[in-house]
Parts: C-alpha cells; sequence; structure tokens
C-alpha cells in the first residue's frame, strides 16, 4: 500500500519485532557469546523506541536517553567480555549448560 | 530533479580522479621512495615510468585468483569487500572548494554536506576495523591472525588520539559540518596570516595537528605503524592469502584511506581551500607555479640526461605551459584556484607521508601500543583541555 | 522513497536478527548483529536522529563489537554444540513469539492513539547541538555518573583480564 510518508507505528512494532527476537536468542542459544550479543539487541531494540518516541513528542530527550543506554551497553558489554574470558580461562567451556556449578 | 542530475555528475568527477588519484600516488610513492634511497625508481614503462600503474594492474588482473580451501569462504571474499568500499565512500563528505555558481547551476563543491560531516569520517574508520580483522581471521592462518589482531588493536587504540585531536578545532571553530569548518577558517590575522586552525587565536592548533598526523600514520598502517602488514614480519600479516584482484582491494584501500584522512586533516587543521594569503594575489600562485614548472621541464628537456628526456620533457613542458594559461583565465579562477590551494596542500601531506615512509623506521608493537596509551592519548587530552579552557577564557573567537 | 528506505532497512534488520538468533557460529551472528545496527543507524537518520545515527555506528559498530569480535577470535570460538533443547520450544517457539508480538503491536496501537507519520526532513531537532544543550545542562548529573560508571567499568575489565600473578 502506497504511503507518503512512515507511520510511526511501523518503528515500534519493528522495535518489538527485534526485542522479541533478541529474548528469544537470550533463552534458546547455548554460547555465551552469543547470549550476550541478544542482550545487545534487545538494548539496540529499546533505542529505536526511545528515538521514535522522541520524534513523536519532537523533544530531544529520548535522544539522550537512548545514549546513555549506548553507553551503558558498551561498559557491560566491556566487563562482561571480560568475565567471559575469565570463565573460559577457569573451565574451558563456552556452553551455559556446562557452567552449571559455582565449584570448579 | 536537476538536483540528482548535479549529484551524479559530481559523483562521476570526484570517482574519476579519485580513482587516478590512487593509482599514479602509487607511482609518486614509487618515485618520492626511490630519490629519498638515491635511486630511480620505475623508468622504463612509459616516460619516466607514467605507465607503471597501468602495468601493475594488468598484472594484478591477470595473475590467478585462487581461493584457498581452507579459508572460510564467505568473510574470506567478504573483507577486501569492506575495505575497499568504506575507504572509497568517505571522499563523498571533503569539501573541494566553496559554493560556486557554474552555467546557471548553484552547487557546492562537495557530494554532500552532511550536518554532523566530521562524525562520518570517524564512523567509517571505525567500521573498518573489521575489513582487516576479517581478512586476518578468515585466511585460517596463524600469520594472518595475529597481523590481523594486531592491526585491528592499533587501528582502534588509535582511533582515540585521533578523535580527540579532531575534537580541538571544533571547539575553535563550533561546527560539525565540513563546510562550516572550511568557512570558519577564513580571513586573516594582522591581514596577512591565514586564519587555518593551526594558526587560530586563542589557540592554535599545532600540538593538535601534530597528534593528529601520527594517529593517521597509524590509522592507515603506514610507516612507523606498519608492524602487522610489514613484509619482512609475520610473513604479510593480514593479506598474506589474498592475491591478485582482492590483494589489490587492500592496497586501494589503504592508499584511499590515506588520501581520505590527509583530506579529513586538511580541512580540519590547514584551512581546506583557503589560501595562504589573500585573495587576488594568492590566484596568481597557481599560474606561476605552473610556469615554474614548464620552464624546468623545458630546461630539463634542452640539457637532458637522458636520450629520451628529449622528447618527453618538453611535452611535459607544454602541458604545464597549457596548465598555467588554463589558471589563468579569470572567470574560471574563482573555481580553480581553492581546487589548487586544496590540492596543494593534500599533497604536501601525502608527500610527508611518504617522506617518513623512506626515513625512519618501524615501531615494535608494544612499544606501539605503549606509545598510544601512555604519551599521544594524555597528549590530545591535554591538548583538549587546554583549547577549552583558552575558548572558554577568550569567547568570540578573536 | 522514506517507505521504500524504511522497508528494505527493516528487513534487513530482521533477517540479520533472524540470522543472529540461527547462525552456529559466533562469528557469524557478530556480523549479523553489526549488519542489525548499521540499518538502525539508517533508520535513525529517517527519524532525523543524525548525531545518534553517527553515535551508534562509532560507538556500537567500530567499538561494542569490534570488542565482541576480537574475543571470538581470542577465545577461538566454535561453533556450537547442540545440546537437548526441548521439542516443545523448537516446534511451538516462532509461533508462539509472532503471537506475542502481534498482541503487543495491537496494544501499542491501540494505547498511544494519534501518533505522527515520519518523513525524512520534517525534523531537524537531532543535531548534535541540541543534543550537547540537553546533556550538559538538564541531564549533567546523569552525565556526570555515568563517566564515573565507565571509570568502574574500565577498571574492572582491566583487573579481570589481567594475567595471574603466581
Amino acid at each position: 500500500m502506497p504511503h507518503p510518508h512512515v507511520p510511526l507505528s511501523w518503528y515500534l512494532i519493528l522495535s518489538a519485532i527485534l526485542f522479541t527476537l533478541g529474548a528469544a536468542g537470550f533463552l534458546y542459544r547455548k554460547s555465551v557469546i552469543t547470549v550476550f550479543m541478544s542482550i545487545e539487541l534487545m538494548l539496540n531494540a529499546v533505542n529505536l523506541s526511545f528515538i521514535a518516541f522522541s520524534y513523536q513528542l519532537q523533544k530531544v530527550d529520548g535522544h539522550i536517553y537512548s545514549f546513555f543506554v549506548m553507553v551503558v551497553a558498551a561498559a557491560e558489554a566491556a566487563v562482561g567480555l571480560a568475565i567471559i574470558l575469565t570463565i573460559f580461562k577457569n573451565r574451558g567451556t563456552l556452553q551455559i549448560d556446562e557452567i552449571d556449578s559455582l565449584k570448579l | 530533479m536537476t538536483f540528482v542530475i548535479v549529484s551524479l555528475i559530481k559523483i562521476a568527477l570526484v570517482f574519476a580522479v579519485f580513482m587516478t588519484t590512487l593509482a599514479y600516488l602509487q607511482w609518486v610513492e614509487r618515485k618520492v621512495l626511490a630519490h629519498i634511497q638515491s635511486r630511480t625508481g620505475p623508468l622504463r614503462v612509459g616516460p619516466h615510468g607514467l605507465m607503471q600503474p597501468l602495468a601493475d594492474v594488468l598484472k594484478l588482473l591477470t595473475k590467478e585468483d585462487l581461493l584457498p580451501p581452507y579459508v572460510n569462504r564467505f568473510f574470506y571474499l567478504l573483507a577486501p569487500f569492506i575495505a575497499v568500499s568504506l575507504a572509497l565512500i568517505t571522499i563523498a563528505v571533503i569539501p573541494f572548494g566553496p559554493h560556486i555558481n557554474v552555467f546557471g547551476i548553484s552547487t557546492d563543491m562537495q557530494i554532500s554536506d552532511i550536518n554532523v560531516g566530521v562524525l562520518f569520517p570517524l564512523a567509517i574508520a571505525a567500521v573498518s576495523v573489521y575489513g582487516i580483522a576479517l581478512a586476518g581471521w578468515s585466511s585460517n592462518n596463524k600469520y594472518s591472525l595475529l597481523g590481523g589482531l594486531r592491526s585491528s588493536a592499533q587501528m582502534i587504540s588509535y582511533e582515540l588520539p585521533l578523535t580527540l585531536a579532531i575534537v580541538a578545532p571544533l571547539l575553535l571553530v563550533n561546527h560539525l559540518s565540513f563546510r562550516a569548518i572550511a568557512d570558519g577558517q577564513a580571513g586573516y590575522y594582522l591581514g596577512f596570516i591565514p586564519r587555518w586552525a593551526i594558526f587560530q587565536m586563542p589557540f592554535p592548533q599545532i600540538f593538535g595537528f601534530l597528534i593528529f598526523l601520527i594517529s593517521a600514520f597509524a590509522e592507515t598502517n603506514r610507516i612507523p605503524f606498519d608492524l602487522p602488514e610489514a613484509e619482512n614480519e609475520l610473513v604479510a600479516g593480514f593479506h598474506t592469502e589474498y592475491s591478485s584482484m582482492k590483494f589489490a582491494s587492500f592496497f586501494m584501500a589503504e592508499y584511499a584511506n590515506i588520501v581520505n584522512i590527509t583530506c579529513v586533516g586538511t580541512v580540519l587543521f590547514l584551512g581546506a581551500w583557503q589560501p595562504l594569503f589573500p585573495a587576488p594575489y594568492s590566484n596568481w600562485v597557481p599560474p606561476l607555479v605552473f610556469l615554474a614548472a614548464g620552464i624546468l621541464c623545458f630546461f630539463h628537456g634542452l640539457n637532458p640526461a637522458r636520450k629520451n628526456d628529449q622528447i618527453t620533457f618538453p611535452i611535459f613542458g607544454v602541458a604545464f605551459l597549457a596548465l598555467a594559461a588554463l589558471f589563468a583565465i579569470p572567470p574560471l579562477q574563482f573555481i580553480l584556484a581553492p581546487l589548487f590551494w586544496f590540492a596543494a596542500k593534500v599533497g604536501l601531506l601525502i608527500l610527508v607521508f611518504i617522506w617518513i615512509r623512506g626515513t625512519l623506521p618501524r615501531f615494535r608493537y608494544d612499544q606501539l601500543m605503549h606509545f598510544a596509551w601512555t604519551f599521544l592519548f594524555p597528549c590530545a587530552l591535554v591538548n583538549l583541555l587546554l583549547t577549552a579552557l583558552l575558548v572558554a577564557l577568550f569567547p568570540g573567537n578573536p | 522513497m522514506d517507505t521504500v528506505l524504511f522497508v528494505i532497512c527493516a528487513i534487513v534488520a530482521i533477517v540479520c536478527a533472524f540470522n543472529l538468533v540461527l547462525q552456529k557460529h559466533p562469528i557469524s551472528s557478530a556480523l549479523s548483529l553489526i549488519g542489525v545496527m548499521s540499518s538502525l543507524a539508517v533508520l535513525y537518520l529517517l527519524l532525523g536522529a543524525e548525531f545518534m545515527a553517527m553515535a551508534q555506528m562509532i560507538v556500537y559498530g567500530g567499538a561494542v563489537m569490534v570488542l565482541f569480535i576480537f574475543v571470538i577470535m581470542l577465545l577461538n570460538a566454535g561453533t556450537e554444540k547442540n545440546s537437548n533443547k526441548s521439542w516443545f520450544a523448537q516446534i511451538a517457539g516462532l509461533p508462539l513469539l509472532l503471537a506475542f508480538v502481534a498482541v503487543v503491536a495491537f496494544l501499542i496501537r491501540s494505547a498511544v492513539p494519534g501518533l505522527k507519520n515520519v518523513s525524512f526532513g520534517s525534523w531537524w531537532g537531532g543535531t548534535a547541538q541540541n543534543v550537547g544543550r540537553l546533556l550538559f545542562t538538564t541531564y549533567l548529573l546523569p552525565f556526570e555518573i555515568i563517566s564515573i560508571l565507565i571509570l568502574i567499568a574500565i577498571l574492572g575489565a582491566v583487573v579481570l583480564a589481567q594475567k595471574e600473578i603466581d
């Protein structure tokens, strides 16, 4: 159906689809790194929502929140990947099914 | 509709000039390196080796384009594609000259002036790390992997001083779009000192320019920072397993990155197309330079060092004199003179790149990383803080 | 024109997101995530958020994903082993997810009436000047706290990744 403009709800639906796919990847995958990447996908979907609503309200505040989410995601990625490196060093595996006890 | 047609014409022009520059940049590099090392460089293929790039292209095209069976095929083919397409795209935001009015069409001498122009080459530089990392990883070869990882780590480490060095002149000019930055460096102090960013009060960005230049060497993997791809270290680094056109893609990407980063440096620090002294006199510099080049060619043609020079040098002399005449036509001067100044500054920076390649030895990898994190990054930070302090103390851009 | 660009970017984003969930090797997932982020950057540009688009490419696409790719290459993470996943999840998972998305979409459209139409160039408010001005005036305290957070993250990463002192 030809639209001269794009309705904002399409952006929000895209954000919902991406978030759902991220949640599905988080629950379904078994490798720690892929689980981590699904988390990043969820955060990106939320960023899209923030910026879409910022367009709706014509204020820049949504961009600032999205910026903060981006920064926190970057910091979390750094620490999380360092933790993954340590887990690999100690247990030799990256499958979350095998990292299931506190005792080495 | 005229916007689309004009843009397509601009894209075609810029693309043609850019690709020719890339090809002949290799010739310039070989000749300059050779003369630094007291030898002659390419001399036989065409007059003074001018057909050498053509011979190289033919050689690379006709070489066997093998796909080793042990590589990860998708990423092996994707890596040179990423490297070369990202390297070629940055030239779209670089302004070459002022706003001009030709044949009734009013347009910028730039393909596209985006509001966040300065962030675009930074984003492209950040993403082009993947070309190298994937090339190293997909080749399934320990030397390539080490070379690829080292090169990527070097590039992301030097992105930090590069970005901080880029932010400092932005504080002076107060804009992110390249055209506004170039326009903000117009004018002269005391009538003859140009207001380029490296001369601009309240804080001349000389240190910023030096930090930018050093980071630019590291970003483009040039000597003294080219350990990951040197021929006598790590076999050949991340492009060990590549042959023929894919190898040519990486080299084209490297030269394109050199041109891109010198263009960005020229616009940010050296005042893009703003001439060295005020307008009516500086318009005569291009014709005089070409006139001098033409006279020099005629002189060498009349006292030839080799027999062929008797024929080739006078032809070059005539070409230079024709260029001098072209640059002296007053109606064309407002288009061609800014182009000349921009090309002269970019050419000077590229000459510095080639000169340093011929002069300095290379850094060891741990020296390189240590230098980035413990010296260059604090320097860039201090430069930025000083600039911010002085801009805050003396507002209004004197 | 806007519609065409939106549809292309949306399809690229969804295909890459599916690819991320379905691929066996982490590197393919990482590259798919980079594809998602790039198409999201174009969507931000369509929504007038030019600074955020560039920040997305520089921060996410140029730093965070490079970190992921480094870790995958350093750990030599291989393909995932197929451990026992429940047959219910494999068969009913996708239809349930689509049903969930449909419910969410319906709720969105009914809960937020009067949503605008997006056309490229109708709102120029997302410039770096506006974002910067707001960041350093209204949101100054969160900005400072986030810088301390980044410092803590750097310290944590350095401590976790250093060699053991035996």
